[in-house]
């Protein structure tokens, strides 16, 4: 007698508190292995990129932070530095370091997230509420430079809106110095806890050769042994001036994106502190008046200056005839800009490549023919940011 | 040697004829190659023992030029660090390329992405679906005679205009939401 093979199709979000926004995942069970996994996306397309079209080089920049919003100033970074690309400018160093300063911070607070978030699915939640409050100190510094917490909109094409406020150098290192020591507490809570460890280890496996062939990057390519980063491999604004090492896994499973990810925070503090040390005077803005704005006191004596405020302002600028791909290394990996000009003042095209949409299209690959329970594990692993994945 | 100059010298000596235009802007090289080898020069990029990866696959409309669609695929080397453009030029009366998802399980969401968005059919896809539009949309958003339009709301007082009302018939390409609208040296004596 034939048995009859009985699977259960049980549907997972989208409204979902794992699934950290809106992802929807339709699960087919045997019992309470995963035999087929089919990821749903799109509750969350704004169609971003179709609005980029309609809009000025300048005005764009509100556009992207909306993107990875966890990460808005590697979003924003990735797009000027697109955009100077197809100018064919350089902006003066002490801008370049105030970005890789901010990014890096930037790349702490969204890893603080990911780890709080994972954490709590697990049910550690004093660990979320740690990595909250530190994010927080994070999201303060943020908003002394911009005015915001999230969306700083607050780099240009060219530059920097402005140069940093007073005490914002003093209140970084401040929160610097004591965050080892706040790292080290939360290894200490989740390393030696038996049950995160049986949880995270050699689950959600993503061998090396199917992390390269699904496109992933990021810690979870890294996790999985590749040591490529966008930082080392095609250094931008002056990463190439510091020291610092890639942390790789070696298993590919959640435990080493874990161990990648905590040791990534310690990296990016060790550049803050170099960038800190050796920031350099001078402007902050490109002294190409067809791309910045002029000073405030130019306006009031040259005429020439009144002219491009004017230009820039109503028409913005027009970069020449072209197309390129400029990538930065986000929270998530590589965040790309591809963008298209024909030598107007908008773009014809502007692509986002998100290393969520690519990451998360290796869920099914992980989690086949593990426990059910294990398709949290596996989520939380890959650090999906939904609007980076649907734009 | 330039490693990405000796893929492109392996794609040339084992497929002669078949790339039709080498270019290079701001330091990236761009190969614009025959649609009905997009698969094999993908596959040559994925030889075992090679280092390169796909990094992203997207597509451009051109309209109202002919051949109308580029889909773009962008290839990485990890190490030695080097970047690769493809391109396969799509004419809009048909829209479709040999999908490389095969060969690229990475390429298999991106291309229904494309599919999408700008209605270029990728055959050989195994689950050619809609990705990120609702899966009873009509048109393809991305593309450029598809203007953006307003979206219908749950409430009284407001009535949606349909993107045939926001662009008057013949008009599709030259639309501008911006109230500047684009510069053209030509016409500048003429507003």
């Amino acid at each position: 007698m034939e048995v009859a093979r009985e699977t259960l199709t049980l549907n997972m979000g989208p409204q979902h508190p794992s699934t950290h926004g809106v992802l929807r995942v339709i699960l087919e069970v045997a019992g309470e292995t995963v035999v087929g996994c089919t990821p749903v996306i799109g509750y969350l397309h704004t169609g971003i990129e179709k609005e980029m079209e309609y809009r000025t080089y300048h005005q764009n920049i509100n556009l992207v932070d909306r993107i990875e919003y966890l990460a808005a100033f590697h979003e924003e970074l990735a797009y000027v530095l697109a955009v100077e690309k197809l100018l064919g400018i350089e902006v003066p160093k002490r801008a370049q370091y105030i970005r890789v300063i901010l990014c890096e911070l930037n790349r702490i607070a969204s890893h603080l997230v990911w780890l709080g978030t994972s954490a709590l699915e697990l049910n550690v939640s004093s660990v979320y509420m740690y990595c909250f409050r530190d994010r927080e100190e994070i999201l303060d510094l943020f908003e002394m430079v911009s005015g915001q917490r999230m969306m700083p909109g607050y780099f240009r094409i060219g530059g920097l809106q402005w140069d940093l406020p007073d005490g914002f150098v003093e209140r970084t290192r401040a929160f610097l110095d004591d965050f080892p020591r706040r790292l080290e507490e939360y290894e200490a809570l989740l390393n030696d806890n038996l049950i995160w460890r049986q949880r995270y280890e050699g689950v959600a496996v993503l061998p090396r050769e199917d992390a390269l062939r699904y496109g992933c990057t990021g810690p979870v390519l890294r996790g999985s042994g590749v040591p490529y980063d966008v930082r080392k491999a095609f250094p931008y604004s002056s990463y190439e001036d510091f020291a610092f090492d890639v942390p790789v896994g070696q298993n590919g499973d959640a435990y080493d994106r874990y161990l990648v990810r905590m040791a990534e925070m310690k990296e990016s503090r060790r550049i803050v502190l170099q960038a800190l040390d050796r920031l350099p005077d001078g402007p902050v803005q490109t002294d190409d008046r067809k791309v910045a704005l002029p000073p405030r006191h130019e306006l009031v004596r040259s005429m020439e200056a009144v002219i491009h405020h004017f230009k820039l302002v109503s028409e913005g600028l027009h970069p020449p005839e072209g197309e390129v791909y400029v990538a930065v290394e986000s929270p998530r990996g590589e965040k790309g800009y591809y963008i298209v000009s024909d030598g107007t003042n908008r773009p014809v095209r502007v692509r986002v490549r998100a290393p969520s949409f690519y990451n998360l299209q290796a869920l099914p690959r992980m989690v086949m023919g593990s426990l059910l329970s294990d398709v949290i594990v596996a989520i939380a692993s890959l650090d999906i940011v939904l609007g980076d994945v649907d734009r | 040697m330039d490693p990405s100059r000796s893929l492109l010298t392996r794609i040339k000596e084992r497929l002669p004829g078949l790339v039709v235009e080498e270019s290079s802007f701001r330091g990236e090289a761009t190969v614009v190659v025959r649609r009905e080898a997009i698969l094999e020069v993908l596959a040559m990029a994925g030889e075992p023992g090679g280092s390169w990866v796909l990094t992203d696959l997207t597509a451009v409309d051109r309209f109202p030029a002919e051949p109308r669609f580029e889909v773009v695929y962008h290839l990485t080397s990890l190490s030695p660090p080097d970047r690769l453009r493809l391109k396969v030029q799509v004419p809009g009366s048909d829209p479709t390329v040999p999908s490389v998802a095969a060969i690229w399980p990475a390429a298999d969401w991106a291309e229904r992405e494309v599919y999408d968005l700008y209605g270029i059919r990728f055959t050989g896809h195994p689950d050619l679906r809609r990705i990120l539009m609702p899966d009873d949309w009509e048109g393809h958003p991305l593309r450029k005679d598809y203007p953006l339009s307003d979206e219908s709301v749950e409430f009284r007082g407001v009535e949606p205009k349909p993107p045939a009302r926001i662009v008057p018939e013949g008009k599709a390409g030259r639309i501008s939401a911006n109230p500047f609208g684009s510069y053209d040296p030509e016409r500048e004596g003429s507003r």
